[in-house]
């Protein structure tokens, strides 16, 4: 099934024809693929979806359906930059509940909020396979291990620091 | 990047070429990389399967079934395509060793997967990494193309005249998938929910077809059994349960990491002297030996040999190898109860027994631990469990379920403590909220 007229990059959409033909069966791309669109658009628009699900030949509420199981999909915004903080066994006995707090005091908001500028959302997640290098947390899809509080507000700071950067950019 | 640790005990089998920069295919090759593929291929698919038998390789997942016998199973005549699906969906809590494969050695688990489908004569495999990983998607995704490239990899593998094509696969966060069914079914581009059994995935399993299904560090071992020859590995590790597994130690110790140690190998040791002990000058309280969904141990019983017959005689489970350990500031109660905030977070609901059983875990434990509790809800705790047993369809169930009786069994008094509004008598600084 063609798509004539797609929201997405040309790179990404080129990405999705090939990855709906690379399986036995076209449904296999799905999960993949509606990761992907999420990383582009931030989340998983109507137009998201509706897109997506003609790519697969499967209806809306299929896709819906498939959204609604993975804890990574989401069909709200999330933040700029989505600070995801490992509470689990490991991470809690090495001080994971502090770290957690600490987010929520410095960014000012609860567990899956968003800052009023958009630029910060928290989540309290499971484990991320960071075990050994508790207390941990990932914003977006980088890992940060070993935290404190201290080291915490560095990638924080980080992350700042390079949205200020990229509108130097946009300006120059 | 995830940090490497070492020790002098450590057996660097499978690690061998870990912190080298051999997830370039270059570096690979000159550290033996695709020599066992070869050989595979020369000696044929009876070979493969009778070195894995006698090489005491058991799956490294959790179950510990011996991955040659599982191979075996395979029906040598298919009208469907037969798969190799490796599971890099690594989530159960106190478990991090994929990371390091995929991190390090990516090829090692490309030249397994080859190896798994020789054995089996299938023509593609998989690798399904969790979502999470995406870091080392990339990483996979190069050194499958990489493979491609050489001729490892499609049509003609090696020169061989046989073809082999390997596909590189996300999940998207649900640790239930890590189930083989509800893996089978994440990749078909649907929710994972799991399939009833039989058939097993051998017979009927992906896309309907023979699939062989092996957790990341089983099939990144495949290429080093057949490196050193079965004997060797087998005699590396203890009865009945060949090689070196990676030990993942976290929580209350000195040097947490993952080190690569003979199967078998001692659990106070393990603790104690490799990963340095306790901190602080704190005594021991317990040790979950096998990430989070094996029953707790006493430090009492900790004196026993890390394989899969001797941790299930002191009545866990080695598990996914995920050692968590645990100092005397810790309260019982809340790690069990953020132990059932996971399960019930994670149980995709299709079975009821799991379903309601980790929502009514959860609930009772909350009110138990904010001081609600009375002492009949703590027979209850243990009765939900219980009745939880053995009634699902995958093994989340029992995977919530028996950590929570043994969490009774052997903290019976630090949940009398709780009761009747008694406050906590540990420290706490931050309630976790996950709901």
């Amino acid at each position: 099934m063609s798509v004539q007229e797609t929201i997405f990059t040309s790179e990404l959409a080129a990405r999705f024809d090939k990855l709906v033909t690379i399986y036995p069966l076209r449904r296999s791309a799905l999960v993949p693929m509606l990761l992907y669109a999420q990383d582009e658009k931030g989340y998983l628009s109507d137009e998201v979806i509706t897109e997506i699900a003609q790519r697969i030949g499967i209806t809306e509420l299929d896709t819906r359906n498939v959204i609604s199981y993975y804890s990574l999909l989401r069909t709200q915004p999330a933040g700029r930059y989505h600070v995801q903080v490992c509470t689990n066994i490991s991470c809690m006995l090495r001080g994971a509940n502090e770290i957690f707090d600490h987010c929520k005091k410095t960014l000012g908001i609860g567990n899956k909020q968003t800052t009023p500028d958009g630029m910060f959302s928290l989540e309290e997640v499971e484990c991320i396979g960071a075990c050994s290098w508790g207390p941990a947390a990932q914003v977006n899809y980088d890992y940060y291990e070993n935290l404190t509080p201290e080291e915490l507000d560095k990638v924080l700071e980080k992350c700042r620091a390079s949205v200020v950067q990229e509108g130097k950019g946009s300006q120059a | 990047m995830a940090n490497l640790v070492s020790h002098p005990d450590v057996v660097p089998l499978l690690s061998m070429r870990f912190g080298k920069g051999a997830s370039a295919l270059d570096r690979y090759l000159e550290l033996e990389g695709y020599q066992s593929a070869r050989k595979a291929l020369e000696m044929g698919p009876e070979w493969i399967i009778s070195e894995m038998k006698a090489s005491g390789l058991r799956g490294r997942g959790g179950a510990g079934f011996p991955t040659g016998m599982k191979w075996s199973f395979v029906p040598k005549q298919s009208e469907k395509p037969k798969y190799v699906l490796v599971n890099g969906d690594e989530s159960e809590p106190g478990t991090c060793k994929d990371r390091l494969i995929f991190e390090h050695d990516p090829h090692s688990v490309i030249e397994g997967t080859i190896i798994a489908g020789l054995a089996i004569s299938a023509k593609m495999g998989f690798i399904y990494l969790r979502g999470e990983y995406r870091y080392l998607l990339k990483i996979i995704e190069r050194a499958i193309e990489d493979a491609y490239a050489k001729g490892f990899l499609g049509k003609n593998i090696f020169g061989s005249g046989r073809d082999f094509d390997i596909v590189s696969h996300t999940g998207a966060g649900a640790y239930e998938v890590g189930e083989e069914s509800a893996l089978m079914e994440s990749l078909e581009g649907k929710r994972g929910i799991p399939r009833i059994r039989p058939p097993f995935p051998a017979v009927v399993g992906l896309y309907g077809g023979p699939t062989v299904i092996n957790n990341a560090e089983t099939i990144a071992t495949v290429p080093h059994v057949l490196r050193i020859g079965s004997a060797e590995y087998a005699k590396l590790g203890s009865e009945r349960n060949g090689g070196t597994r990676l030990f993942c130690l976290s929580g209350h110790v000195q040097r947490p990491g993952v080190y690569e140690l003979p199967m078998g190998y001692n659990l106070k040791k393990m603790i104690y002297e490799v990963a340095g002990g306790i901190p602080g000058g704190k005594q021991l309280k317990a040790v979950v030996p096998g990430g989070s969904s094996t029953p707790v141990l006493l430090p009492s019983e900790i004196d026993i040999g890390m394989d899969f017959d001797q941790v299930a005689k002191a009545g866990s489970m080695l598990g996914s190898g995920g050692v968590v350990v645990l100092d005397e500031s810790v309260c019982m109660v809340e790690f069990a109860l953020r132990t059932i905030k996971f399960y019930q977070h994670e149980s995709c609901g299709w079975c009821i027994p799991c379903r309601e059983g980790t929502d009514w875990l959860k609930k009772t434990l909350t009110r138990f631990h904010s001081g609600g509790g009375v002492n009949k809800d703590i027979d209850n705790i243990k009765y939900l469990a219980e009745n939880m047993l053995g009634k699902t369809f995958c093994p989340l169930g029992d995977a919530a379920a028996m950590p929570t009786i043994a969490f009774i069994k052997k903290f019976r008094k630090e949940f009398e403590d709780h009761l009747d509004g008694k406050p906590c008598p540990y420290a706490h600084t931050a309630e976790s909220v996950l709901v």
